[in-house]
């Protein structure tokens, strides 16, 4: 069942992208595009040409191939909707924050081969946002650890979980709202990022990948909607923590990220994106947050 | 399921935390507002049956007082002065934050090795308070506008109205009117004494109350 | 026979040098001599040091006629492990300085490097090996001599004289620090020798705390001590800077462990404190990487934030002590000392690319190259390993041992007493591992990637084959211990059994754990790697014939390198949350005029503790003595009366003070 989940998460990832993205038309007042637009674009990009800069090397080249393979192997270690992942051992959650890491850093150096400044800029604010969320999401992760007293990820996301908030509700629940604050940021969406924006000036992720195109661009946009996946489904379980098994764990897992995808595009536009200098104020509170969880534990 | 009292105590540091981090002044002012009426419904919550009533006519009073005189006060002088937002203060928003989570993992950490009267229904109470008043501190110390100081203070009664909560079996309403009593005395003079800085010069800045020493 | 073994390494190692001075007719020949003498010996001492990590521990003893000294050794896993580094780097350093530092260009300044090279060697070796104070201590001594030597290699440089002197006040400091912990030590235990100080089962007070961190401390690098580190490793010569950031400091590490180690039940607040220290030279360390521009001092405040790593470690094991839980500090302790050996390795392995940087284009400053990857395609792969390896991702060796770290602090929350306060060591740890990642992404984007920003990369060319042999070597042990780093946990358990003197059948449950768990990496490394295979497989496939044209530029007509992204600039946003730690200074020379003919902009952040504090109370100390020498000079009777005066208060202190 848990092989089932993950390889569901590798087919329905694009289709999470499409939810978020009609609820933002919708209650823009337009029609949107379809939910199965980011397949489409996927498919359409894979078959085209590429130019490459020459001012980059194989790292240009080698950025997204690292990101995906990073965010599948992370995959491996994710409970899924609070099954067994397929890998899992004490301390996992450590190399699954690192394999994220790790595509961040492929993407960062493909941004600066590029020799361009407008790479530069987006990759020193991802560096920049992305080492404030580490933290948090490390904060988050420990507390879902001491409420329920395990220390992997399949422990921490498992059956324990339904005790553990009845026992310790409030940490729980400041923990799973900093992990949504983090989510966002990680993934670039509002109030952190703007995804629809091409002005240089104003994005982070976006301006990264600015000189990508073809295939590239697609084992890109795919790994991003892989990411969002795996934060939605670990905000998911966390925050809905009751005991299920089999099939019912599947289906409570993407009705639960239906709803995700339409809070973010709910989110996105409401709200508008944040100052630049106010994104570490933003982050440091969700530390702040995930850490008073925490410490209500600790006591 | 945790008791309600420890909710309201959970939400009035996570109120501390918004204080540290926001710049807007209204913002501001309607979380002390809040806080200020989460703090008057605790009574109820750890009062026992017997002075349902006393209790009820307390709450109604701090309510009253905390959650809208006071803040309806403060709204009126920002509006009188037009200023909307704190400039970048003496410690920086991110720091700020970061000292108060400082100092609410101290107060959790150090209060559990206090001796308390009755450590199941007071548990949560001593390092709320220490958070809330080590958070009051911090603004009246580290912020520039006067308005702002005001709210710091009035965010460290409000720590030790929580720490009076603790007597409240034993002298049950002399604690809160005292307090209370003590609280508006405060803002009224601090009232006062805001639009007099504004008359003077023209801004709330309190650096240019050192000019006064020339 | 494991002893027998590291003791004749050591030696050779030490005597490697003599062979450059006496062959020094031949200079490249005589190097060549000095460099198989040092690896023989390196060998020799690691086939030692991996005996004694699976067999039993070796003692021997021999008499000495210095007083309160006997020539005593012991090798027992944690010395093991530790002698690994020791003869590994040096080894792979001689191997890099053929020709890095040939000896026939650089004549006599080459052959004292290599005499002092394998001299600070063999000083270690035989540091990690003494068993008891006396020979504890002249080992300590002949390191940070020999040291001071072959930092002072390039000795005609102001810079290079200056950061030699801060180092060798410091180390000496360090040393009188040490000479008062031990006579402690001694007279409270009733004997130098290190069996029977351990058996006196005493309790550290903070006078003696104070001393282990101010000794230990000082060479370990741990802020506020730090202050003589960036100086020192930035004008050494690269595999000198390797060998100190490498080794040298851990055997800071490696007094601070042993004699912590002496303490049955040390209080829970000294394994809290280690914590703090550890945390704050960490993030403070990491910050002040952020900051520089010259290569190698950033590469230098790397290595405190990685002490500081380590230390973070090594408090765990402290309060596992404190606590009696065998399983923290297997962890705690195995994540100290695992990262030890991976820093050494990694650390050396860019230290040997900024080197190769630095022959190659003849600056440290990062702001002036860029797009060396096309000229020097080698260097760059191996500094990239180097690069992924600190920053502590996988699938290399750096997230091994702090995922160690991470365990342990996992470990303390599971535990219901105040223990648990000490899990806010993780994310402080993964704030550090985020924040050294986006310095690695600076330096490597802006050295080896984009284009060149100044002339000075042009005539590039790749480092020369030993340069690139001792950096593969290095790299090679990064990718092992990353991909197979079940290999080396039986290893750490024994010696954390070794140094906590416990029984390592106690231990024997979390290691099994952290062996499966390990298995489980080595599979998740292996299918990244088989995945990035595939994917790059398939694009290669894909993509033929792609066309090529210049990075998109947003339509501005005359694009320039120079208009690439800086060093500083990458790390500003960073730099700014840090503002209240450091001490900018700017030189600025603004556009003057309606039609400016030039300008220019330099800015600098100095170590705090060294310029802002130190330097400037040394000063004002100075004058004040300087004032006070008023009082020696003038009449003879003024000098007599206060020699009178001094006799008298001493002589009454007992009176005083009854």
């Amino acid at each position: 069942m848990s092989l089932a989940l993950f390889l569901l998460y590798l087919v329905l990832s694009p289709l999470l992208m499409g939810v978020v993205n009609r609820t933002k038309s919708i209650l823009a007042g337009r029609r949107g595009p379809p939910l199965l637009q980011l397949y489409a674009d996927l498919w359409r990009l894979l078959r085209k040409g590429s130019v490459y800069s020459r001012t980059t090397s194989w790292v240009f080249v080698a950025g997204p191939v690292v990101s995906l393979a990073a965010a599948v192997t992370a995959g491996l270690f994710l409970a899924f909707g609070g099954l067994p992942a397929p890998l899992s051992f004490s301390g996992d959650f450590v190399l699954f924050a690192a394999l994220l890491a790790l595509a961040r850093f492929a993407t960062v150096l493909a941004a600066l081969d590029t020799g361009s400044s407008f790479e530069g800029m987006g990759a020193a604010r991802e560096v920049t946002f992305g080492s404030l969320s580490e933290p948090a999401l490390f904060l988050c992760l420990l507390t879902v650890a001491r409420a329920t007293g395990s220390s992997s990820l399949s422990g921490m996301l498992g059956p324990g979980l339904a005790a553990a908030w009845t026992l310790a509700g409030p940490a729980l629940l400041l923990a799973a709202i900093a992990l949504f604050v983090v989510a966002l940021a990680e993934n670039a969406r509002i109030p952190f990022d703007d995804p629809n924006t091409h002005l240089e000036l104003t994005m982070i992720h976006e301006v990264m990948v600015l000189d990508h195109s073809g295939p590239d661009l697609a084992l890109i946009l795919y790994g991003a909607s892989l990411k969002l996946y795996l934060f939605g489904a670990l905000f998911v379980r966390i925050a809905l923590g009751f005991e299920v098994t089999g099939v019912a764990a599947a289906g409570v897992l993407l009705l639960g990220l239906l709803a995700f995808g339409v809070l973010v595009g709910l989110i996105e536009s409401v709200m508008a994106r944040l100052r630049m200098a106010r994104v570490p104020q933003l982050l440091v509170g969700a530390s702040v947050l995930s850490a008073f969880g925490l410490v209500l534990l600790l006591r | 399921m945790p008791a309600w009292s420890e909710i309201v105590l959970i939400l009035v540091v996570v109120i501390d935390f918004v204080l540290l981090a926001s710049s807007r002044l209204r913002a501001v002012i309607r979380g002390a507002a809040m806080q200020g009426a989460l703090l008057s419904l605790l009574p109820l919550f750890m009062a026992g049956r017997a002075e349902l009533g006393h209790v009820l006519l307390l709450s109604l009073g701090a309510l009253l007082v905390k959650g809208i005189a006071i803040p309806w006060l403060l709204l009126w002088a920002i509006r009188e002065a037009a200023i909307r937002r704190e400039v970048e203060p003496l410690v920086g928003f991110v720091p700020s934050l970061v000292l108060g989570a400082l100092g609410v993992g101290l107060a959790f950490a150090l209060s559990s090795a206090m001796p308390l009267p009755a450590p199941e229904r007071h548990g949560f109470l001593v390092p709320t308070s220490l958070s809330t008043v080590f958070t009051g501190l911090l603004l009246v110390v580290s912020r520039r506008k006067a308005v702002s100081q005001v709210i710091g203070f009035l965010v460290l009664e409000n720590g030790v109205f929580v720490f009076g909560l603790l007597l409240s079996d034993f002298m049950p309403a002399m604690v809160e009117a005292g307090v209370l009593l003590d609280l508006f005395a405060a803002v009224f003079v601090m009232g006062i004494v805001m639009f007099d800085i504004n008359r003077e010069f023209s801004s709330l800045d309190t650096e240019k109350l050192s000019a006064l020493k020339d | 026979m494991s002893l027998a073994l590291v003791l004749t390494g050591a030696v050779l190692a030490a005597l490697s040098g003599l062979g450059a001075a006496a062959l020094r007719r031949t200079p490249a020949r005589a190097q060549r001599v000095t460099t198989a003498a040092l690896v023989a010996g390196a060998g020799l001492g690691l086939l030692g040091a991996l005996a004694a990590l699976v067999g039993p521990v070796v003692s021997a003893r021999a008499g000495w006629s210095a007083p309160f000294a006997a020539l005593a050794f012991r090798l027992d896993p944690l010395s093991a492990l530790f002698l690994v580094p020791v003869f590994a780097i040096p080894a792979a350093g001689s191997i890099y300085g053929l020709a890095y530092y040939p000896q026939a260009s650089h004549g006599l300044s080459s052959v004292r490097l290599q005499v002092f090279y394998g001299l600070v060697t063999g000083a270690m070796a035989v540091l990690t090996v003494a068993d008891t104070a006396v020979l504890f201590l002249a080992a300590w001594e002949v390191m940070a001599l020999s040291g001071f030597v072959i930092v002072l290699t390039e000795h005609t440089r102001e810079e290079v004289q200056r950061s030699a002197f801060v180092y060798l006040a410091a180390a000496h400091v360090g040393t009188l620090a040490l000479f008062a912990l031990f006579a402690l030590l001694g007279s409270q235990a009733g004997s130098f020798d290190f069996a029977r100080i351990a058996a006196a089962h005493l309790t550290p007070g903070p006078l003696l705390f104070g001393l282990l961190f101010l000794g230990f401390g000082l060479k370990a690098g741990l802020m506020p001590l730090h202050f003589w580190l960036p100086g020192a490793h930035a004008s050494a010569p690269s595999h000198v800077s390797a060998v100190m950031s490498g080794v040298l400091l851990k055997m800071g590490i490696y007094g601070f462990l042993r004699v912590a180690g002496f303490f049955p039940s040390p209080p829970l607040a000294l394994g809290f404190t280690v914590l703090g220290l550890g945390a704050i030279s960490a993030v403070l360390g990491v910050a002040f990487a952020l900051a520089q521009h010259d290569l190698k001092r950033l590469l230098a405040y790397h290595s405190v934030e990685n002490i500081g790593i380590i230390t973070l470690g090594f408090g765990l094991a402290l309060l596992g002590r404190s606590a009696g839980d065998p399983s923290l500090v297997m962890l705690g302790l195995g994540g100290a000392v695992l990262h030890v050996l991976n820093h050494a390795l990694f650390k050396g392995l860019l230290f040997f690319g900024a080197g190769a940087v630095d022959e190659a284009t003849g600056t440290r400053e990062i702001d002036r190259l860029g797009g060396l990857a096309r000229a020097m395609p080698l260097t760059f792969v191996l500094f990239l390993l180097g690069a992924v390896a600190i920053s502590g991702l996988p699938p290399l060796n750096g997230f091994v041992s702090e995922w160690l770290v991470y365990l342990g602090t996992l470990r303390a929350l599971g535990s219901s007493s105040a223990l648990a306060w000490s899990v806010l060591a993780a994310p402080v740890l993964a704030l550090v591992g985020g924040l050294a990642a986006a310095c690695f992404a600076k330096v490597v984007g802006i050295v080896f990637l984009g284009s060149a920003r100044s002339p000075h990369g042009a005539d590039a060319r790749e480092a020369g084959k030993p340069m690139l042999r001792a950096m593969a070597i290095l790299a090679a042990g990064c990718v092992l211990i990353g991909l197979f780093p079940g290999v080396i946990i039986p290893a750490l358990h024994r010696a954390a059994a070794a140094w906590a003197g416990l029984d390592p059948a106690l231990l024997s449950g979390p290691a099994r754990s952290a062996a499966s768990s390990a298995g489980l990496i080595t599979a998740s490394a292996l299918a990244l790697l088989a995945l990035v295979g595939a994917l790059a497989a398939w694009r290669a496939r894909r993509t033929r014939g792609a066309a090529a044209t210049e990075t998109w530029g947003c339509g501005y007509s005359r694009p320039t390198p120079r208009m690439q992204y800086t060093g500083s600039s990458f790390a500003e946003m960073l730099t700014l949350r840090f503002a209240w730690a450091f001490f900018p200074r700017a030189e600025v020379r603004p556009p003057q005029g309606p039609f400016p003919a030039g300008a220019s902009f330099g800015a600098h952040v100095p170590d705090t503790v060294l310029e802002v504090l130190l330097i400037p109370a040394l000063k004002a100390s100075a004058a004040l003595a300087e004032k006070m020498r008023r009082l020696h000079s003038g009449l003879v009777q003024g000098q007599a009366l206060l020699v009178a005066v001094t006799l008298v208060l001493l002589l009454s202190w007992r009176f005083l003070f009854w």
